[in-house]
């Protein structure tokens, strides 16, 4: 196997032989830089549908409220439906076992914040310290809202870590007093949000605190909650589900609701569309993968074809080597080590130049589409592929040698 | 240094049975230069083919340089072609992808020689048969004179005890065929032992002994008078 003369031997005959060599190499080349691809985009996409989805945590539901738009019990249609403290409390209370976090919000869209100069137009958000873990929030410097600013209704703000870019640049904005709505507010923590600089544009202060400035009294704009995980995902999903309905039913019997009336209160259950997600990334794999395998195996009936084609081809030539006093096992090992080096150097040719691809242009499909992150591809996957290819490839080189290395010299000398 | 006694060989094919070899017993000294002659379907390729271990006889003795050459496997028969015998084909067989430096050099290769020595060999047989110059092109950029050339070169880069030539001057013309021939003679002429088939009895006569070969058995084996090529040329 390292005699070198049979190297040197075996590269004389490829380069002799270019195109020979050239389209082995590229038919198992662009197997594998196919199979990387594929695998490379369903990941992408696998990293991206999650990653769109996981900005908030995926066992949430969270409730919200509209107008009605049927007549019930005696009120007429076109109410809009109020939620208060009460309401949030009343759904606490029934399913408190059930809850992992749980928060209340009362936000005004729009507003504007200042720092001695800066000023911008920022989403203020009055909530509660569970909404950290709802949001997916992560605090970068200082803290968020705690149990002590809602008792005392502090004038207390978390800021979204684009807020801080945009009015703090450098600064450290931590116990620096910002405006919102001219009113001062101490700044105690800033936060990251996997949703990016739209989650990152807002300011939290402490619900209590929102309800009294905005003269809001006991209202609240929407309600979140967080469900325990059960051990297994479907168990889960359904537990979530009941919650869910059983909440919005409660929902609506607080507050006079037709109970099919499916725009008044809506519960949007997380979990279920996780479900729905989860098994749409799992049939876009199963399909890539189908592919993919499919590509391999492609690839391998092509080489096997290929080393078919180039033994009986030299089946001459084989016959000349044998008459000049080639042994059977020189030539089986001759075509093999061709074929196994042809494939191995194109096949890590093929997977170099497909993560080198994904590399290049992934992040230029990511800025392109949300729904496509880190393209990457196992890399083991993708050896174990080259291997398999390489593997495919000696076999089917080795039997036509073989059989050719037993053919009588006088035979293979007459074959034209 | 070649020795054969009785020796049988048919060919199977379907139910019929073809008996090309009837019991041939013959003789070859060293430095012989015997012609084989017979019209075709007389056997006399089928006797080179088992001179030349590239097929093997049903019967009878066949011993080369004192050793039996009998139950070969084929790692045997490859050593015992590499290292006794040195073919010369009519359709000349050199590898078309090699040029005529590395298709001398085939059976040194084989020989488990290295590269360097190889080269300076190959090149040496070149230069014997007057192709030096020619070392560097493919079979396909040289005339059928000149690939038989390369083709002889080769037979005796391993300096083989024994030459066998299968129709040698069969794809060429008269010419170039005498050309052939004194390159033969002048390797006999050194000593080597060469045996030629042949169907020509111009050629025939440019050896030194005529075996003829009818319906599988040896009709007549006489030694000539050998007519020097050069005269023609």
């Amino acid at each position: 196997m390292f005699d070198l003369e049979r190297w040197q031997e075996i590269f004389e005959t490829l380069r002799k032989n270019k195109l020979r060599t050239i389209l082995t190499g590229i038919s198992v080349a662009s197997g594998i830089f196919i199979l990387v691809a594929l695998l490379g985009i369903s990941k992408g996409i696998e990293n991206g549908v999650k990653s769109e989805f996981e900005q908030d945590a995926t066992n949430k539901i969270s409730v919200w409220t509209g107008v009605t738009t049927k007549g019930y019990k005696g009120l007429n249609p076109g109410r809009y439906v109020q939620m208060k403290n009460s309401t949030f409390e009343a759904v606490e209370n029934q399913y408190d076992d059930y809850f992992e976090y749980r928060s209340k919000d009362f936000m005004i869209w729009g507003g504007t914040v200042s720092y001695n100069n800066e000023t911008g137009n920022y989403r203020i958000r009055g909530t509660l310290p569970d909404n950290q873990f709802i949001e997916n929030a992560d605090i970068g410097y200082g803290r968020f809202i705690n149990e002590s600013d809602l008792e005392e209704n502090k004038k207390v703000a978390v800021i979204g870590n684009k807020m801080k870019v945009d009015l703090f640049k450098n600064e450290d904005p931590i116990n620096k007093n910002i405006q919102i709505f001219g009113m001062n507010f101490k700044v105690v923590g800033v936060f990251y949000d996997p949703g990016g600089d739209r989650e990152e544009s807002q300011v939290y202060i402490p619900v209590s605190t929102a309800q009294k400035i905005f003269n809001a009294g006991e209202d609240i704009r929407n309600m979140s909650f967080t469900v325990k995980m059960a051990d297994n995902f479907d168990e889960a999903v359904a537990m979530s589900n009941a919650i869910a309905q059983g909440m919005e039913q409660k929902i609506k019997q607080i507050h006079t609701v037709a109970p099919d009336d499916v725009s008044a209160v809506r519960v949007n259950n997380t979990l279920e569309q996780a479900e729905q997600i989860y098994s749409l990334i799992a049939i876009i794999q199963a399909v890539f993968w189908f592919i993919g395998i499919f590509t391999l195996v492609a690839g391998i009936v092509g080489v096997g074809n290929i080393m078919l084609i180039i033994v009986k081809e030299r089946t001459k030539e084989i016959g000349i080597r044998k008459a000049l006093g080639a042994l059977p096992s020189s030539i089986v090992s001759m075509v093999l080590q061709e074929a196994v080096f042809v494939t191995m150097f194109a096949g890590l040719f093929g997977l170099i130049f497909g993560l080198a691809t994904l590399e290049v242009f992934g992040p230029f499909v990511e800025e392109m589409t949300d729904y496509i992150k880190y393209p990457q591809v196992d890399f083991n996957t993708a050896l174990t592929s080259v291997f398999l290819l390489v593997f495919a490839g000696g076999v089917a080189g080795f039997i036509p040698a073989y059989r050719a290395a037993k053919i009588k010299p006088i035979i293979a000398l007459r074959d034209e | 240094m070649i020795k054969i006694k009785d020796l049988h060989k048919s060919y199977h094919m379907g139910s019929n049975s073809l008996h090309v070899l009837k019991g041939i017993n013959f003789e070859v000294e060293e430095g012989e230069l015997v012609s084989i002659m017979g019209s075709s379907g007389s056997g006399k390729s089928t006797l080179l083919n088992i001179l030349g271990m590239l097929d093997e006889a049903d019967e009878g003795q066949y011993i080369l340089d004192n050793v039996p050459i009998k139950n070969l496997n084929e790692k045997i028969a490859a050593k015992y072609r590499n290292e006794f015998l040195g073919f010369i084909f009519q359709s000349f067989n050199l590898i078309n992808y090699k040029s005529a430096l590395d298709n001398v050099s085939m059976p040194l290769y084989y020989k488990g020689i290295k590269r360097k020595e190889r080269t300076e060999r190959a090149m040496h047989y070149l230069e014997k048969v007057g192709l030096a110059n020619w070392s560097h092109h493919l079979p396909s950029e040289l005339s059928g004179g000149q690939k038989q050339r390369v083709a002889i070169a080769r037979a005796l880069a391993s300096d083989p005890k024994v030459l066998l030539a299968d129709e040698p001057t069969g794809a060429l013309d008269t010419k170039t065929s005498y050309e052939v021939m004194e390159l033969i003679q002048g390797i006999n002429d050194e000593g080597k032992t060469i045996l030629v088939v042949t169907h020509e009895d111009d050629i025939a006569h440019m050896t030194k002994r005529i075996v003829n070969l009818k319906d599988g058995v040896i009709i007549d084996d006489s030694r000539v008078e050998q007519v020097r090529a050069s005269a023609h040329v």
